[in-house]
């Protein structure tokens, strides 16, 4: 499969799941394991550019897929639009649901450049906030989808490769 | 959580899944989206010796305006059955209730077909499906055979699918311009229904619950009370007559009863007004 934009290759037991692949055979850390009942999102990853649940994916069903994950949306220094907005908005408090709140948001963003805030909050149905931060996360995407907030850059895309992250 | 070891093979047709199937017997379960297998097999609820992949058959992907009639592949996503613009057209019950199944990352992977051959009397879709009255395509060993949504489901988890047989179509007559409604009470987002209510009122009416039984099940007495010429609240107060609905954290048996006569009369009006 290619994650951020870098081919991996890796024989794997057929019950390892994505997101153990992802954490503890290609070494990216930043998504978080939470529920491991696919009810928090903290896992969420994009898979051919759409919000999954990684908990609930065996890594042999992704074989050939292209994976984002949260250390794949920034180029080199430059934060993803959606990072920005997170920041702009103090959209997290500890942080842990944060990896996977943005990358649903992303992928929300792609099927709803324009969404009001209840279709925001809706859309982030699957991710859970355990601080309660729900406020600034719907205001960073609503932010991020807003014109002229993060400009030049559309807050729904997926970088095409990595510039920034090595496995 | 971790499933137990299994096998995993990747089935390239139908026919191949199907061999893979009978060579495995029992011990042999179909994964497509996985978001109902996956989770069951990392609480070691289900630990089949092996896993067949279905996954990548992208034959069963469609939807298709057949005349009267929408068919749609077994492997057709939730996601895609929310969008598609025909069954928003024709069928824009299951496109609604397509879109209220978990949440976004479940729809991106979950499939119309895995969630009928699951068969889980929690799913929003079987309800859809009873309701609108479609049909299933089974393919075997032996060939092909249709199962009308009502014969097929048969007990807690369990349908009218034998062992070797792979659920490839959903066959359900339009119901253009027919008025609907779907009714789902949870406490909280992404949730199961405590109870749900399909219902379409046109040519055809059709009234299905979600949660009131050990399947999906359709609420007869009130179909025919309707047909009766019942008004909707006389109808609505037949709701769970016979029914044994699960008590769990949520809710007793008896509190379900009562929500289930509540949401059929709204779901009834709700598809009156429309």
């Amino acid at each position: 499969m290619t994650v951020n934009g870098s081919a991996k290759e890796h024989e794997v037991e057929p019950r390892l799941l994505l997101v153990h692949y992802l954490r503890e055979v290609v070494g990216l850390t930043g998504t978080n394991i939470g529920c491991d009942t696919s009810s928090c999102g903290a896992c969420t990853v994009l898979l051919d550019g759409e919000s999954v649940k990684s908990c609930t994916l065996l890594a042999a069903q992704a074989d050939g897929a292209d994976i984002t994950t949260i250390e794949g949306l920034a180029s080199g220094d430059q934060m993803h639009p959606m990072q920005e907005a997170f920041r702009e908005k103090h959209a997290l408090q500890c942080g842990y649901c944060t990896p996977g709140m943005v990358m649903a948001a992303v992928s929300l963003l792609k099927e709803h450049p324009n969404p009001t805030e209840a279709e925001v909050r809706e859309g982030l149905e699957g991710n859970l906030c355990r601080c309660t931060g729900y406020h600034n996360i719907v205001q960073a995407v609503l932010y991020a989808a807003s014109p002229g907030s993060v400009p030049e850059r559309n807050a729904g895309s997926v970088p095409e490769r990595n510039l920034g992250v090595s496995a | 959580m971790i499933p137990a070891s299994f096998d995993y093979k990747r089935a390239s047709t139908v026919d191949e899944a199907v061999s893979l199937l009978s060579d495995g017997g029992e011990d042999a379960k179909l994964l497509a989206g996985g978001h109902s297998l996956l989770p069951l097999m990392k609480l070691r609820l289900a630990a089949p010796a092996l896993v067949i992949d279905i996954g990548r058959l992208r034959d069963l992907s469609f939807v298709r305006d057949s005349g009267d009639r929408v068919v749609i592949g077994a492997l057709t996503r939730h996601r895609d059955v929310e969008i598609d613009q025909t069954l928003r057209q024709h069928l824009p019950l299951l496109s609604h209730v397509a879109g209220q199944v978990g949440d976004p990352q479940v729809r991106h992977r979950g499939t119309l077909g895995g969630s009928i051959a699951h068969g889980d009397p929690a799913s929003d879709l079987p309800a859809a499906c009873l309701a609108l009255g479609a049909t299933f395509t089974a393919v075997g060993p032996s060939g092909s055979r249709q199962i009308d949504a009502t014969d097929f489901f048969q007990g807690f988890l369990e349908t009218a699918l034998a062992p070797d047989e792979i659920l490839t179509e959903i066959s359900i007559p339009k119901a253009t311009g027919a008025a609907w409604s779907f009714q789902k009470f949870n406490r909280r987002a992404q949730d199961w229904a405590i109870v749900g209510v399909a219902a379409v009122r046109g040519d055809r009416t059709g009234v299905a619950l979600v949660n009131m039984g050990p399947t999906p099940l359709r609420a007869t007495p009130v179909e025919e009370a309707l047909a009766g010429g019942a008004s909707d609240a006389e109808a609505a107060a037949r709701a769970a007559e016979g029914l044994e609905p699960p008590e769990d954290l949520n809710a007793s048996a008896e509190y379900r009863r009562h929500l289930a006569q509540v949401l059929v009369r709204r779901a009834l009006e709700q598809a009156r007004a429309a």
